[in-house]
C-alpha cells in the first residue's frame, strides 16, 4: 500500500486541473488552500483504480472526463465536506434516545466509548463531545475516539482549530461562545472538549483488530467510496468492534445495502440508525 | 406565508439575504436601521417572526433594538438572529446574552445562513 504522503502528491498543474474540473461541471469554484481536501476525498479513488498518487488519478481523468470516474472525483470533491453537528437529526436522536438509553444500560460502570470512524477533520467527534458534555456527564468515563486514513486531516482534527467559515457552519452561537477561544483568525477549541476526543490513523480496510468495544460508532460518508465486498467487510469488521445492541450511524445518502446481516435498520425520531445484531 | 424582517444598512446585504429568505418560503420586508425596523415592527405588530439583524447601524443599532424587542412582552419571542461582521466572542456573547437566537457571522454563505436558521427552530 502506497504511504499517505505518496498518494497526496499533486503538481500545482494538476491541481488547477481539479479545480478546472470541478468547475467546469458543476459550477463549483474550489480555492488555492484545499490540499488537504483532495487528499481526504480523492485517495479512495486513487486507491480504487489501483493507481497511485492523486497525479495519476489526474493523468487518468484528462483523457477521460466524462465518466463515472470523473463523476465520482466531482461528488467526493463537493458533497462531502463535514462540519459542526452535521445532519442534526442524528445528534438530536443521541440527545434525546439513545444516550439516555446508554446511561440507563452503563449505570454500573459508567463507561462510555464511541468512535467516529471517517473523523477528517474533527467535527463529528468534537460535536458529539460538546452534546456530551451538554448532557451532565462529568462523572463518566467517556472516551471518543477519531480515526481516519488521513494523517493530515487528522493534525488538524487534534489541533483543535478551525477557521471561522467552520464554525459559523452548523455550530450553534451558544457552543461557540461556551467551548471555543479566538486565536488570531482561528478558533481554538477548549481543552475539556479536546480531552474527551483521541485520533489515530486508521485505514477501515484493514483490520479493526484492538478496537472497541463501542457503543455508539459513526461512519458516515466514507462507505460510498468503496465497493460492495469491501463495504461488506468493513462492516462485519466495524460490527466486531461494537457491543451487542451498539449503535452505527451512515451518512444520510448512504444505503444500507449490504448492512442487514450484521446491523438491523431501526428509526429513532427522524434518524435511521442500525442497531448491531 | 411568514414574514422576515432583513436589518442592514448595506442594500447590497439586504438584497442578497431576502433573496435567500424568498428563496426558502418568506416575504421579505426590509428596513435600513434599527429605528426605521422598530417602526415596520409595530407597524406589523406579531405578524413578523423572524429577524435578521445587523451591529452596526446608524441611528440605532442592532444590539439596542434586540434589547427594545426583548423587554417588549408583545415582541420578545420574535427570532432574532444576528447577521454581522462583529466577529468576535465578546460581541457574540453580549448578543446572545440580550437574546439573540442565533449568531452568523460575516461572510457567510446560503448554507450558514438556512442552517443557522434551522438552529432556531423555526418553522421553514
Amino acid at each position: 500500500m502506497q504511504s499517505q504522503a505518496s498518494v497526496a502528491e499533486i503538481r500545482p498543474e494538476n491541481y488547477r486541473f481539479l479545480q478546472e474540473h470541478v468547475y467546469s461541471q458543476v459550477g463549483i469554484v474550489l480555492e488555492e488552500d484545499k490540499h488537504y481536501l483532495f487528499e481526504c476525498r480523492l485517495a479512495p479513488i486513487v486507491r480504487q483504480l489501483g493507481l497511485n498518487t492523486i497525479d495519476d488519478l489526474c493523468t487518468f481523468l484528462k483523457g477521460n472526463c466524462q465518466t463515472e470516474v470523473g463523476r465520482q472525483v466531482v461528488e467526493a470533491m463537493t458533497t462531502n465536506e463535514t462540519y459542526f453537528f452535521r445532519d442534526p437529526a442524528q445528534y438530536e436522536a443521541i440527545r434525546s434516545v439513545l444516550l439516555p438509553r446508554l446511561m440507563e444500560e452503563r449505570q454500573q460502570t459508567k463507561k462510555l466509548r464511541f468512535w467516529s470512524a471517517a473523523a477528517s477533520t474533527g467535527q463529528e467527534a468534537y460535536s458529539l463531545a460538546m452534546l456530551l458534555i451538554a448532557q451532565g456527564l462529568s462523572d463518566w468515563d467517556v472516551r471518543i475516539l477519531g480515526t481516519d486514513f488521513s494523517s493530515q486531516v487528522l493534525e488538524r482534527a487534534r489541533s483543535g482549530k478551525y477557521q471561522q467559515i467552520e464554525v459559523n457552519r452548523g455550530l450553534p452561537a451558544s457552543l461557540l461562545v461556551k467551548h471555543f477561544r479566538q486565536s488570531g483568525t482561528e478558533w481554538q477549541l477548549s481543552e475539556p472538549v479536546r480531552r474527551m476526543v483521541s485520533f489515530e490513523t486508521i485505514d477501515l480496510r484493514n483490520s479493526m483488530h484492538g478496537l472497541g468495544p463501542f457503543d455508539l460508532v459513526f461512519c458516515r460518508n466514507v462507505m460510498i467510496y468503496f465497493d460492495a465486498g469491501t463495504k461488506k467487510s468493513i462492516l462485519e469488521e466495524l460490527h466486531r468492534t461494537m457491543f451487542g445492541g451498539a449503535w452505527l450511524l451512515l451518512g444520510g445518502v448512504e444505503t444500507a445495502f449490504g448492512v442487514d446481516e450484521w446491523f438491523e435498520r431501526q428509526t429513532v425520531q427522524n434518524a435511521t440508525v442500525y442497531v448491531a445484531r | 406565508m411568514a414574514k422576515a424582517l432583513v436589518v442592514d444598512d448595506s442594500k447590497t446585504i439586504r438584497t442578497i439575504l431576502a433573496r435567500t429568505l424568498k428563496e426558502i418560503g418568506f416575504e421579505v420586508l426590509e428596513a435600513a436601521n434599527g429605528r426605521e425596523a422598530l417602526e415596520v415592527i409595530e407597524a406589523e405588530k406579531t405578524t413578523v417572526p423572524l429577524i435578521l439583524l445587523d451591529w452596526d447601524m446608524p441611528e440605532m443599532n442592532g444590539l439596542d433594538l434586540l434589547k427594545r424587542l426583548r423587554e417588549t412582552p408583545e415582541f420578545s419571542s420574535m427570532v432574532v438572529v444576528m447577521v454581522t461582521a462583529q466577529n468576535d466572542l465578546d460581541h457574540i456573547g453580549e448578543a446572545l446574552e440580550a437574546g439573540a437566537n442565533e449568531y452568523v457571522m460575516k461572510p457567510f454563505t446560503k448554507d450558514v445562513l438556512v442552517g443557522k436558521l434551522e438552529l432556531t427552530g423555526i418553522q421553514l
